[in-house]
């Protein structure tokens, strides 16, 4: 395994830290949970988990530099993932309990509450992905992913215009009303659900991911 | 595009072993809740829940011990219940390696317990448990408890009544910040006689978090009006740990009625 890919778990106090530790482990990284600035620039991928409240991740993210980290990651095309909120803390903002706070703003759009008659949108749902993503590659159309969450991206609104950039792939997954499940774009890919806790499909994606690193 | 309903195996563990019996077949060690975690992941279990009953709260340890080997091998969510008491107890279990933690007793006797673990951890880890049972008289020939919905909220297994309206206090601890209700039976628990539906039917109407349904399993026929009554997920313990049910046959059982599963 010399030639593991190294994975820093971004350790700013949100997030099930411990399970995404586990589950790229057991894909095969590299894994370590840390804040350090330097090794979570070093890393070959930087995993952002996230839950609870957006403006509370946001609040923990800034005061461990993981905003500039991101940022800093993602101009030079190091790979970046974020999972849950750490997905949604990538969006310009979030409306919570009506408090709106600014995102990372890496793409445009708002986090919202999720409309549907119950919620949290708790459980196994499928999830709808463009035909060449590489996140889902290899994995079944009927396949089921474990979600968490109470708010959601419902518009993907980033236009790639210069033909020469690959157009960010969206997969969408709906409870109630559609809403952005998972992207990638570039260097940045992120999902709503927890590919850490789905099982055999989670770690199909994970590896996925591993494989760009 | 629909949420699957999920089948969720309950295991009893009391200083890191697992209670009731346990009949399955090519199992290492029937009582280890680690080896039972990991066969119910690959039967194709959505959840799993321990409800740790250790009486001593100084053997806490060894129930942290037991999520935390779980969690290194199984991929799906676990929920930690029983004897959670405070945000630092919520604090050990995630930290563990639990998802999401099960509140029961001491949220009734205190309710912000509710509201301080969803601002600290989010809603989406704290589940309520509610044990209720339909207002009657009591064992001892004491008078009946009266509650608008009928129905009372219990504790110490059901032994005692509390006067509270189970309804009521569902929604009210949704409102407080419950991501879920795990809704127990004391009437049909232990019974094999079918959930009970008429009581999830009053706990959905009012409540817009999710309900886990639970006690009264004992035939494959008894999964699906509990989520016709609006369980969104079903969870049972001695008949898939006795080997009568599988998680397969309950989930073929549920997508025959037309609901979605994994």
């Amino acid at each position: 395994m010399s030639t593991a890919p190294k994975v820093v778990v971004f350790d700013y106090g949100f997030g099930n830290i411990r399970s995404a530790e586990r589950a790229l482990a057991h894909v095969g990284a590299d894994v370590e949970i840390t804040r350090d600035y330097d090794k979570a620039m070093a890393a070959d991928g930087l995993l952002v988990p996230g839950v609870g409240a957006f403006a509370a991740c946001m609040q923990g993210l800034r005061e461990a530099r993981g905003d500039w980290i991101v940022g800093r990651r993602l101009s030079g095309g190091r790979p970046v993932m974020g999972i849950c909120v750490g997905m949604q803390i990538l969006f310009g903002r979030g409306i919570e309990h009506g408090v709106e706070a600014e995102g990372l703003d890496e793409w445009p759009g708002t986090v919202e509450p999720l409309r549907a008659p119950v919620v949290p949108h708790m459980g196994w749902n499928t999830v709808e992905a463009p035909d060449d993503s590489r996140l889902f590659d290899g994995v079944d159309k009927g396949e089921r992913f474990y979600f968490v969450h109470s708010y959601a991206v419902r518009t993907w609104e980033l236009e790639v215009a210069n033909p020469a950039m690959p157009a960010p792939k969206v997969a969408w997954t709906t409870h109630g009303e559609p809403f952005v499940a998972a992207v990638e774009n570039g260097p940045l890919w992120a999902t709503q659900f927890h590919p850490e806790k789905s099982g055999d499909a989670g770690a199909r994606l994970l590896r996925n991911w591993l494989d760009t690193l | 595009m629909t949420l699957a309903v999920r089948v969720i195996p309950c295991l009893d563990v009391d200083n890191g072993r697992v209670v009731k019996g346990v009949n399955f077949q090519n199992l290492r060690d029937a009582g280890d809740p680690v080896e039972m975690a990991k066969i119910y992941g690959e039967e194709g279990a959505d959840e799993l829940t321990f409800l740790d009953i250790t009486a001593s709260s100084g053997n806490r340890e060894t129930t942290y011990d037991v999520v935390r080997r779980t969690a290194e091998q199984v991929f799906i969510p676990l929920t930690v219940g029983g004897g959670v008491r405070t945000t630092e107890d919520v604090d050990k279990l995630l930290r563990a390696g639990a998802d999401k933690v099960g509140v029961n007793t001491a949220a009734i006797a205190r309710p912000e317990l509710i509201r301080e673990i969803a601002e600290r951890f989010g809603s989406q880890v704290l589940v309520l448990s509610v044990d209720a049972r339909r207002c009657a008289p009591a064992a001892d020939g004491g008078p009946a408890a009266v509650t608008a919905s009928g129905y009372e909220v219990t504790t110490h297994g059901g032994r005692r009544g509390t006067g509270i309206d189970a309804v009521e206090w569902a929604h009210r601890a949704a409102e407080l910040g419950a991501g879920e209700i795990l809704l127990n039976s004391m009437d049909a628990d232990g019974t094999k006689d079918g959930y009970d539906t008429p009581m999830i039917e009053a706990v959905r109407k009012h409540v817009s978090v999710p309900v886990i349904a639970s006690g009264g399993a004992g035939t494959l026929a008894h999964f699906p009006p509990a989520v016709a009554a609006g369980a969104d997920a079903v969870l049972a313990a001695s008949v898939f740990h006795f080997g009568d049910l599988r998680i397969s046959q309950v989930k073929d059982e549920l997508r025959a009625a037309g609901h979605p599963v994994r």
